[in-house]
């Protein structure tokens, strides 16, 4: 079936339009008075009473490790988990180019309201005005916090702290410590986390994977989890459950996302009824290293601090693609973004970066294995700066470019195609980042609230510790002040109902013996999803790929081969898991990105072009946040819709030129 | 490329573990040798064996999760880490033996994980600075001159992984502990606790089972961050002037 549906009939084929939400938390008044009201508002635990609450906290990446470290400062008894054997190698230690806040130390004219209006504008008016702005007031304590901790941030000669630009915007307001600003950003969390777990304010569980949310009278009360080394189920409660569990971009299968990254600690929850915000956002990163053949596991990025320096460009005539890139004259050479965007150049947002190149290629005129690359070519700035320059900036990211195309990008123009790398979608929540289930509070990547339709560079980094230094510690006193809610027993029939739903699951895994692997699901399940919900969407695409996607998951079930057993280290186990929970994601995404019929940001509909082909915006009809309750296996999802109202900014169509 | 791999298999940390043997061909020179060991997974499963279990997350080399011993070479034969080491650097017919890191400090876990928990355990007992959220002076309040903060960068670069355990013939943990140690020893804000730091990291390392440094080299060959050798002289230094404190 390839009809085209138009809005309705695809609205009475895939899901139920359901009541309209609001963000009920958020204060209103002049914005920069909102979040210092919200926090005198909110309740205060008194200090000797934080020791009696406990408080889960799934993942520890930027957002979780900050705040176990700062709920455990504070006082309270907190439970951390990752699945990793150690909380420093969360995937946040991966982010390359920077961290952004409006400290203005460059005098170049930024502010809060700058860097506020910049990720509105960034995130193509899909985000709420009032949490943005609170990231921008904060962002400024988070580069104190960092370098009190000891995060070893660029420095000039003098000793003041180096900034960089980054795409998207016109001021230096990006801290970085060469290319591996996460890793030192994440450090710094690790070590503040670590402090507190020998201080006994934090237990960590490290190697241990969430696979269920416990739900008591409504609440979110607890979380089973497997111990991936012995594989015992175990039942954890508390007072409240944080998620910190990152981004779902590999539903792809291939991504910048490290391995392990997936979406089962948000979509178990999802599942208990916390509604999922925008699914269909993400952002396909225009700098990484494009796929050599179908062994590829993951895709490398190359950090958009590149784009500083470097100049994209592809031959002007198909015909030059195959010849060595340094004999094609600089006439014959075609830097398509400093000539569509002149204003920006190469420095465009990167959903704009990523489409150009995708253009480029549909073109016949991209470079490399299959035509899909670009060049990003750093010839001019080693002759203006010097190489010495260029490598004490890049030298890193130059390495690991060398080590996996074996080529030397200091003498040959490195080649680039752009790969999924961030999720602004993920778990619903209010101003107090608390989800649609009262108790369970969303932070970091696996929320959705900052980015709107597209994320601007370096501000994930902020977003994330925003959330876990400043804003949850703030938030989550005002729910717990209430607590200690009763104990729950473990024998309690809503736990024992969760851990044997776990525990079946698992089973089940095991019985079924089919004939396929569940990589070889991964990769079907990812080629659907870049094919028909990727750089390009379109109806016809979506609705095929929703049909797909229901017979590949009906086949997983069937005929999956997961060997080995369940009380032991089985890695094909971990992965079916997830997977499983990917395929349903990944229908929901469709479905999400089907309904929204309008291009914005990272959602690129070829139905919703301007007359130049630009993405086209429909703020009469979509300036919602769409926000999915789940339907049950068989049935349809709810449409809960969440209205924008810009009140400082307004609303205007996106230009770069 | 057609490849004879010996790979150490062992069920769990309680049983013994033995090398066995696989042949696996159709190897390209632009995999990673880890997409190559997922080649040999997949077809192991294909063939109803158990697959082999080897740890990896960022696949990016910066996250510190992966790590083989392969042909007696921590993280192999390039300076780098093992998932960023591609299969260039071999060639058709090699044998190659695969082995997790072996230290009494890393017990096995199964075939090729370990824990290395004890890596954690040294950074509780003092890698951090002590500053509470909320209660930092504004970033610029400290100049930090740019060599200094370049030595506290070149410190901080260690990604955890535990190839300079690996690597050293007596499995010490000290460019791990001299590389947190400098890091944090070179900043202003690291003053304060510089001497119990040190004190307390070195007892928990000598507690965890690890070795004494006796200065072969070999650890700072094997880092794929390129930590230099100085940075235990630096812990010793250290370690001399906190006793000399009376710490
Ligand atoms: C290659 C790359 C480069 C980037 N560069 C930048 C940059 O320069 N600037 C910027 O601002 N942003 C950047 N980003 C984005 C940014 O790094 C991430 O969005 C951010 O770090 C996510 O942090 P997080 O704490 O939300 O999640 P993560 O760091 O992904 O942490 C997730 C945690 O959850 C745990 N977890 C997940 N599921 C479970 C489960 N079921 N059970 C138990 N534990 C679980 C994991 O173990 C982990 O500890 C980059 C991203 C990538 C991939």
């Amino acid at each position: 079936m390839t009809d085209t549906l138009s809005g309705t009939e695809a609205d009475t084929k895939f899901y139920t339009q359901g009541e309209p939400i609001a963000d009920a938390a958020a204060p209103g008044g002049p914005i920069e008075d909102r979040w210092p009201t919200r926090k005198f508002e909110a309740k205060l635990v008194n200090p000797a009473n934080r020791r009696k609450l406990s408080v889960i906290i799934v993942g520890t990446g930027l957002a979780g490790a900050s705040a176990a470290a700062t709920m455990g400062e504070a006082g309270y008894h907190v439970k951390s988990f990752c699945y990793q054997d150690s909380p420093r190698r969360a995937h946040s230690i991966a982010a390359q180019g920077g961290i952004n806040a409006s400290k203005n130390y460059k005098g170049d004219g930024d502010s809060d309201f700058r860097l506020f209006y910049d990720t509105v504008k960034g995130g193509d008016y899909r985000s709420r005005e009032s949490n943005v702005y609170r990231l921008a007031e904060v962002s400024k304590s988070i580069i104190d916090q960092c370098v009190a901790q000891g995060v070893p941030f660029a420095r000039e000669y003098g000793g003041l702290l180096d900034n960089r630009s980054f795409g998207g915007v016109q001021v230096s307001r990006t801290f970085y410590a060469r290319g591996q600003t996460g890793q030192q950003l994440l450090i710094g969390a690790y070590q503040a986390l670590e402090r507190q777990i020998a201080a006994g304010t934090v237990e960590m569980h490290t190697r241990h994977e969430m696979l269920e949310l416990v739900m008591v009278e409504g609440k979110a009360r607890g979380i089973i989890v497997r111990d991936m080394v012995t594989g015992e189920i175990e039942t954890h409660m508390a007072d409240t459950v944080v998620l910190a569990s990152g981004g779902y971009g590999n539903v792809f299968y291939l991504s910048t996302n490290a391995m392990g990254c997936n979406v089962t600690a948000t979509w178990r929850a999802h599942r208990k009824g916390a509604h999922f915000a925008n699914p269909c956002y993400t952002q396909i990163h225009p700098t990484c290293i494009p796929v050599s053949g179908d062994h590829q596991s993951k895709l490398t990025l190359m950090s958009e601090s590149l784009r500083n320096d470097g100049r994209i460009w592809v031959p002007k005539d198909e015909a030059d693609c195959g010849k060595d890139p340094r004999d094609i004259p600089e006439p014959d050479r075609d830097y398509y973004l400093e000539r569509i965007y002149p204003a920006f150049g190469n420095l465009v947002p990167r959903d704009i970066a990523s489409r150009a190149a995708k253009n480029v290629c549909d073109e016949g005129r991209g470079v490399g294995p299959g035509g899909l690359g670009v060049y990003l070519d750093f010839a001019d700035a080693i002759e203006r700066l010097g190489e010495d320059s260029v490598r004490s900036k890049y030298g890193n990211l130059f390495d690991i470019y060398e080590r996996i195309t074996g080529e030397n990008p200091y003498q040959v123009p490195m080649r680039i195609y752009p790969a999924v790398h961030y999720t602004m979608g993920g778990l619903w929540v209010d101003y107090d980042l608390q989800s649609s289930i009262p108790g369970l509070f969303v932070i970091g990547e696996a929320n959705f609230s900052d980015h709107g339709a597209n994320r601007l560079g370096a501000s994930a980094l902020m977003q994330g510790l925003a959330d876990g230094y400043f804003v949850l510690p703030n938030t989550i006193r005002n729910y717990l002040a209430d607590g200690p809610f009763d104990k729950i027993d473990e024998n309690d029939p809503a736990v024992v109902e969760a851990r044997e739903s776990v525990e079946n699951r698992i089973k089940h895994f095991l019985e079924i013996n089919g004939t396929r692997t569940v990589d070889s699901y991964h990769k079907a399940l990812g080629k659907i999803m870049w094919d028909k919900c990727g750089m390009e969407r379109t109806a016809e695409g979506l609705t095929e790929a929703i049909g797909e996607i229901k017979d590949l998951k009906a086949d997983f079930w069937q005929n999956v081969r997961v060997l080995g057993t369940a009380d032991s280290l089985n890695q094909s186990l971990e992965k079916a898991g997830r997977v499983a929970d990917l395929l349903e994601l990944g229908e929901l995404m469709c479905i999400d990105a089907l309904h929204r019929n309008e291009s914005c940001g990272g959602h690129f509909r070829a139905e919703s072009v301007t007359e130049d082909g630009e993405a086209l915006r429909d703020d009469e009809n979509f300036a919602y946040v769409a926000a999915w309750e789940f339907g049950g296996d068989d049935g349809q999802p709810t449409l809960h819709k969440e209205d924008l109202n810009y009140e400082f900014i307004e609303l205007k169509q996106r230009s770069y030129k | 490329m057609k490849l004879t791999l010996n790979i150490w298999r062992q069920e769990s940390q309680s049983t013994t573990g033995a090398m066995k043997n696989y042949v696996i061909d159709n190897v390209s020179e632009d995999m990673s040798f880890l997409e190559m060991l997922d080649v040999l997974n997949e077809e192991l499963i294909e063939k109803g064996e158990d697959p082999v279990a080897f740890d990896s997350d960022c696949r990016e080399g910066i996250c510190g999760m992966c790590g083989l011993v392969i042909n007696g070479q921590a993280h192999g034969p390039e300076v780098t880490t093992t998932c960023q080491l591609h299969m260039r650097s071999f060639k058709d017919g090699d044998e190659i033996t695969i082995e997790p890191w072996r230290a009494e400090a890393f017990p096995v876990l199964k075939d090729l994980c370990t824990n290395r928990e004890s890596l954690d355990r040294i950074i509780q007992a003092g890698g951090y600075i002590s500053a509470n959220t909320g209660a930092a002076p504004d970033a610029h309040a400290n100049l930090v001159p740019k060599d200094n903060a370049d030595r506290a960068f070149m410190g901080a670069e260690c990604i955890g992984c535990g190839a300079c355990v690996a690597a050293c013939p007596n499995a010490s943990g000290m460019l791990f502990m001299g590389a947190k140690i400098t890091h944090l020893g070179e900043l202003p804000q690291g003053q304060p606790e510089r001497d119990a730091r040190v004190v307390s990291m070195v007892d928990q390392h000598d507690a965890e089972g690890f070795g004494g440094c006796t200065n072969l080299g070999e650890c700072s060959r094997a880092c794929p961050k390129g930590i230099p050798l100085n940075v235990i002289s630096q812990m010793n230094r250290d370690l001399l002037r906190a006793k000399s404190h009376g710490k």
